[in-house]
């Protein structure tokens, strides 16, 4: 009879496309997206070749737009994990925005209720927590929902979404915003993030925890047994509980896990950048956080390569926004999912055959 | 109370309810064949968007109509492409299509009328309830869309590809094709919900369908897959949406206001959860 942890390891197992597939799919994807961009760009009347070309440079000759790119992939790589994690688990937590607003709200608040004399020693974890806490209890929320109540996490998630969205946008205007602003009350010193210092961009040492976080959930998801059964799960719900996996509880956990990762992403906006509570702070980075989870294959390290790539293009667009409308780069996100999530399976196909 | 029984009331609400029972509509034949719906939103946005455009250059609210439904078609096929040709993830692509179309409506209004959140005017249909045919067609749905789903050879193909399509495939019949059907009539039911969200108010504006095809969808979901009890849960998100219009300025905030269906949608959803009808067997596997 197989040890236990032996068959747990078997069911986490990923059919796994292998490395070379893997790069195969994502090539196949890009060239397509790449391909229906530069036919979308022709509709501008434009020229695919100059976009492109003026896209790169443009971003590339600036230590702002480079530092742009990075404050846009912190976020992503927070919100992209979110989406992951649940994924392993075979659940699709869509409620990163909901996730990442509860963030910035108690991130916010927590940090404006310090005493300004409180030492970044203390003020920064505190903040951190309030913000992983807050995102957390949103995600244990839609996971007791599920597990409990069998009401599917995408209807509830875009329900939270919504409603905390609203909720926040109450709780600013009604307590937080001072003197007519949609803003609210600064940050205690302490609590600030550093900026890295590239040309004057908001990018800050919030990057240093997003990578932090994506080793940590490789570490967990790869090198534990916790990890495995949250894998094992995603494989297959049945097989797992019948090796004794408590699958109901590990669901709660995992999402309790992605709701708190959603919400770090607060520590770029608020603590990094903002340093107070602003109306529509985040704003669609929850939603995009998907985009960074599918391109990125939902692994930890493919989800930092895609929030590079998810914040060059939202940062290329607006460099360009000259010669073509911004609007465009929004609508290829789209693209890029769309496409990446076509060929997985055909190549998945393919080497099959 | 009289106000919320007088006649007005009731043409609102049926008003309101129009878009959400297109949507449930589509999305209930659309999922019944097997193939998760995540992208009515975007069916909506595209449907109001092209309604307004076509309206607006043609000055017909009846060709703007057609656009609306060719236009929750065309997005019915490109779904169909991703998920059934190429066999990616169902519910991923209907969040990319959502994302997708939230960037695409806006892109087309800025690269035809070189605006950045509203189109220019389209004919509109105010508050018309008699003189709407979305209204009348919305009516006509709620009855014909049901009974086609249980009574014609048509909706046995759909339901069979749904709940065995293993058995539709001994008798010869390729699942794929009554799915391409469903969906693409799914696809113009969603579309014509698109058309009168913008056709009411005569103009497409950034995001106009605002969650509506996710409330539509989790309908579909608590009526158990069935089409006639998703309409009516959908006059239900309606009679509250109308209610909180009639109350504005009320005792409620005009920030939580707007959050009424989605509060009533998720209680609905915790309390009765997954207690109803199982989904059709197939769904989302292919």
């Amino acid at each position: 009879m197989k040890r236990h942890f032996e068959v747990l390891f078997e069911l986490a197992r990923r059919p796994s496309l292998g490395a070379t597939r893997e790069l195969q799919a994502a090539t196949i994807a890009l060239l397509v997206s790449l391909a229906l961009g530069s036919l979308l760009v022709f509709a501008t009347g434009r020229s695919p070749a100059t976009v492109w070309w003026a896209m790169v440079t443009r971003v590339a000759d600036s230590p702002y737009a480079i530092g742009q790119v990075l404050y846009k992939a912190t976020a992503l790589v927070f919100t992209g994990l979110a989406v992951s994690v649940a994924l392993d688990a075979g659940l699709f937590n869509i409620g990163g925005e909901a996730q990442l607003t509860a963030g910035v709200l108690a991130c916010s608040t927590v940090g404006a209720a310090l005493p300004a004399s409180t030492p970044a020693a203390l003020a920064i974890p505190v903040c951190v927590l309030a913000a992983a806490a807050a995102g957390g209890a949103i995600g244990a929320l839609i996971g007791i929902l599920r597990v409990t109540r069998s009401a599917h996490e995408v209807i509830t998630s875009i329900m939270l979404n919504a409603i905390v969205a609203g909720l926040t946008l109450w709780i600013g205007n009604t307590l937080l915003f001072r003197d007519g602003t949609t803003r609210g009350l600064a940050i205690a010193p302490g609590a600030e993030l550093p900026l890295l210092g590239l040309g004057g961009s908001p990018a800050n040492a919030a990057l240093i925890i997003a990578l932090a976080s994506a080793l940590a959930v490789w570490w967990l998801r790869g090198r534990t047994t916790w990890g495995q059964a949250w894998l094992a799960i995603g494989r297959n719900a049945e097989a797992a509980r019948s090796v004794g996996i408590s699958v109901g509880r590990v669901q709660i956990l995992v999402m309790t896990g992605a709701g708190a990762l959603g919400g770090l992403g607060a520590t770029s906006f608020v603590l990094g950048h903002k340093h107070a509570f602003e109306q529509g702070l985040g704003s669609g980075v929850g939603f995009l956080g998907i985009s960074a989870a599918l391109l990125g294959r939902a692994h930890p390290f493919g989800i930092v390569l895609a929030s590079l790539v998810l914040g060059f293009l939202s940062t290329g667009g607006l460099a360009v926004s000259d010669i073509i409308p911004k609007e465009l780069t929004e609508m290829l996100q789209g693209i890029v999912v769309l496409a990446v999530a076509s060929s997985v399976p055909w190549v998945q196909r393919r080497s099959a055959a | 109370m009289t106000t919320l029984l007088s006649l007005a009331f009731l043409t609102q609400v049926l008003r309101i309810a129009v878009p959400y029972a297109f949507a449930a509509l589509g999305g209930a034949v659309t999922e019944r064949s097997g193939i998760i719906d995540l992208a009515l939103e975007a069916k909506l946005l595209f449907g109001a968007f092209a309604a307004a455009a076509v309206g607006h250059a043609t000055d017909s609210a009846t060709a703007g109509i057609a656009a609306g439904l060719a236009a929750g078609m065309a997005v019915a096929a490109l779904q169909m492409l991703c998920s059934v040709v190429l066999q990616a993830n169902q519910v991923i692509v209907g969040v990319a299509l959502n994302l997708f179309a939230l960037g695409g409506t806006r892109f087309l209004l800025q690269l035809i009328f070189h605006e950045g959140a509203n189109s220019p005017p389209a004919p509109s249909y105010g508050d018309a309830v008699l003189g709407n045919p979305l209204v009348w067609g919305a009516v006509l749905a709620a009855v014909l869309v049901p009974l086609a789903v249980v009574r014609t050879r048509w909706g046995l193909r759909l339901r069979a590809a749904g709940d065995r399509p293993d058995a539709l495939l001994a008798v010869g019949v390729d699942p794929a094709r009554p799915r391409l059907h469903a969906a693409l009539v799914g696809g113009a039911l969603s579309g014509a919900g698109g058309a009168q969200l913008s056709l009411v108010v005569g103009g497409f504006s950034a995001d106009m369908s605002s969650g509506r095809g996710y409330i539509a969808l989790a309908m579909v979901i608590l009526s158990g897959w069935r089409p006639a009890f998703a309409v009516i849960g959908c006059l239900g998100v309606a009679v509250a949406e109308a209610i909180r219009i009639q109350l504005a300025g009320g005792f409620i905030p005009h920030e939580l206001a707007p959050l009424l269906p989605f509060v009533l949608t998720l209680t609905v959803l915790v309390v009765y959860g997954g207690k109803g009808r199982p989904p059709p067997a197939s769904l989302g596997k292919l």
